[in-house]
């Protein structure tokens, strides 16, 4: 009897209906309207990479120790110095990353032994070209500059 | 199969995929036709193969672990567990409790998330359509707590050999019980949408039977083997991780349709939560990496570790040869052995019932192709 008034009368059809119309209030919205609404990517994201400056003096942290070059699986890092005769210590010369690779696994990161690579909350990272996807130590100094857009 | 037939035949030979969007990815599968009934199916894979074991044996130990991510890329969590597992017992080194407690913290919320999609794309190829947003909607919030914890959404890497790098952040805890609180209703929603909506009954109800005998026969694990009613989970049978602490059933059903399987997965998600709210109150102080040096070199031997992924048992068979990699790493992905079932549910079925089956497989070709 109840399953013929319930056939009847469409009550598991209006039962999903009042779900969905219990969710049509505006502040179920979850739509980010991306580039004017700008998305908090968490503290620990792993985005766009860095190589972290001294801010004392402006100097790079790497110490050149090849150490991130070692630990990524897919060797997409190329530290490349040269041994400075007066501090006795390499100094860094160039430093190539190959974003395009990247599977931002962290890895490098972990294994620098005075933070000076980092993985920073940057996301965009888009480029016209496949050249434009491997970052020299300039580029990775200074970070990427996406275009901000306003509307 | 035997070749197709022309105009003389009522016979059809159908190519579904590998662009076919209900085919989960990139899974063909050529259908023998009469009419509306299928004769026979048969899988073709491969189109997402990346050599994903090949790889592991020119990376080390710790530079496969990322790799592992993409295999069931939407339960990555799941998989990076059993490969660090797989590699700790080679070392004879285990996890920290409080390492324990937040890996089965993250894997179970891994495992939520994972049926989230299975639950709002297997609606949407049967033709439901609002389930995939509310689904999403949960996911979102699930992924977040990933990105928090460990800096990534999908492809994790939140494990590391031998504990955990990353501690939780400020407010993990709350996170998860604000998670666990809103979740549950949330699972009452799509219950109300769905389980007794006679479009989704008419539709699911006796579709793809797979009963307990067939199951065993093609080895078939996971949620498709408790909906036929065989009480085998692997957090049960074998705990690793310190799952024999939490209180936690194993949903079953006796039928073994499509059916079954959605509310077995329905009532996985609640208990998940159940293992959640238990362990997120217990968490343990303490370190939360193990003895492990920094080179990983576990000695000569091989070891087969197998977890309960979301889609099924997991198997990571790694051997050693001594040195910083991995001689073999051999993985048992779940969907790879569930797909093989394909064509004994839909022999004889209709053509609307293949998108039915294959959703209700739960199938991920990152992990079939590897
Ligand atoms: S994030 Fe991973 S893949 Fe990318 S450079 Fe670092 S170690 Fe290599
Ligand atoms: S590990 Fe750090 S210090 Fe060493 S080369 Fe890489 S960025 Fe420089």
């Amino acid at each position: 009897m109840r399953g013929l008034l319930n056939k009847i009368f469409l009550v598991d059809l209006f039962q999903g209906l009042w779900v969905t119309f219990r969710n049509q209030h505006p502040k179920y919205i979850y739509t980010e309207r991306y580039p004017e609404e700008r998305p908090k990517v968490a503290e620990r994201y792993r985005g766009a990479p860095r190589l972290n400056i001294n801010p004392d003096n402006g100097e790079t942290l790497c110490i050149s120790c090849n150490l991130c070059a070692l630990a990524c699986p897919e060797t997409l890092i190329v530290v490349t110095s040269e041994r400075n005769e007066v501090t006795k210590r390499k100094d860094l010369t160039t430093f190539t990353y190959d974003t395009s690779r990247c599977m931002f696994c962290g890895l490098c990161e972990d294994a620098c032994p005075v933070d000076a690579l980092e993985l920073t909350q940057d996301f965009e990272m888009a480029t016209y070209t496949r050249e434009g996807q491997i970052w020299d130590r300039q580029m990775l100094e200074e970070g990427p500059k996406p275009t901000q857009y306003k509307c | 199969m035997p070749d197709s037939t022309f105009l003389d035949s009522t016979e059809l030979v159908l190519n579904m995929g590998p662009q076919h969007p209900s085919t989960h990815g990139v899974l063909r599968v050529i259908l023998k036709l009469d009419g509306e009934k299928v004769l026979g199916t048969e899988c073709v894979i491969g189109y997402l193969h990346r050599g994903v074991e090949k790889i592991a044996e020119n990376r080390t130990y710790a530079q496969f672990n990322p790799y592992v991510d993409r295999m069931d890329y939407v339960a990555a969590i799941s998989n990076g567990l059993g490969y660090c597992l797989a590699v700790e017992k080679m070392l004879n080194v285990e996890a920290p409790p409080r390492a324990q407690a937040i890996r089965v913290i993250l894997t179970e919320l891994n495992r939520i998330a994972s049926h989230l999609l299975w639950l709002g794309t297997h609606a949407l190829d049967i033709g439901a359509i609002t389930p995939v947003f509310y689904c999403l909607r949960e996911r979102e919030e699930a992924l977040k707590i990933f990105e928090k914890y460990c800096g990534a959404r999908l492809t994790t890497h939140a494990f590391r050999i031998g504990g955990l790098l990353y501690e939780t952040y400020d407010g993990f805890e709350q996170d998860i019980r604000d998670f666990c609180a809103m979740f549950v209703p949330h699972v009452d929603e799509y219950e109300e949408l769905l389980t007794n909506n006679r479009i989704w009954i008419g539709r699911l109800k006796d579709v793809g039977i797979l009963n307990a005998d067939e199951c065993k026969e093609f080895g078939v694990t996971g949620p498709v083997l408790r909906a036929a009613g065989v009480k085998w989970d692997l957090r049960k049978a074998q705990p690793y991780s310190g799952y024999e602490k939490y209180d936690f059933e194993i949903p079953t059903r006796q039928n073994g349709d499509t059916y079954d399987r959605y509310i077995v997965r329905m009532q996985e998600m609640r208990q998940s939560v159940r293992i959640m709210q238990q362990a997120v109150e217990a968490i343990p102080e303490g370190p939360i990496m193990g003895k492990v040096g920094k080179v990983i070199k576990p000695p000569v031997g091989e070891a087969y570790v197998s977890i309960e992924a979301p889609k099924g048992e997991l198997g990571y068979y790694v051997v050693s040869d001594g040195s910083t990699q991995p001689y073999r790493v051999r993985v048992r992905p779940p969907c790879f052995v569930n797909l093989q079932a394909l064509d004994r549910m839909i022999r004889g079925g209709l053509v609307a019932d293949v998108v039915a089956v294959i959703g209700t497989l739960d199938i991920v070709l990152g992990e079939i192709d590897r």
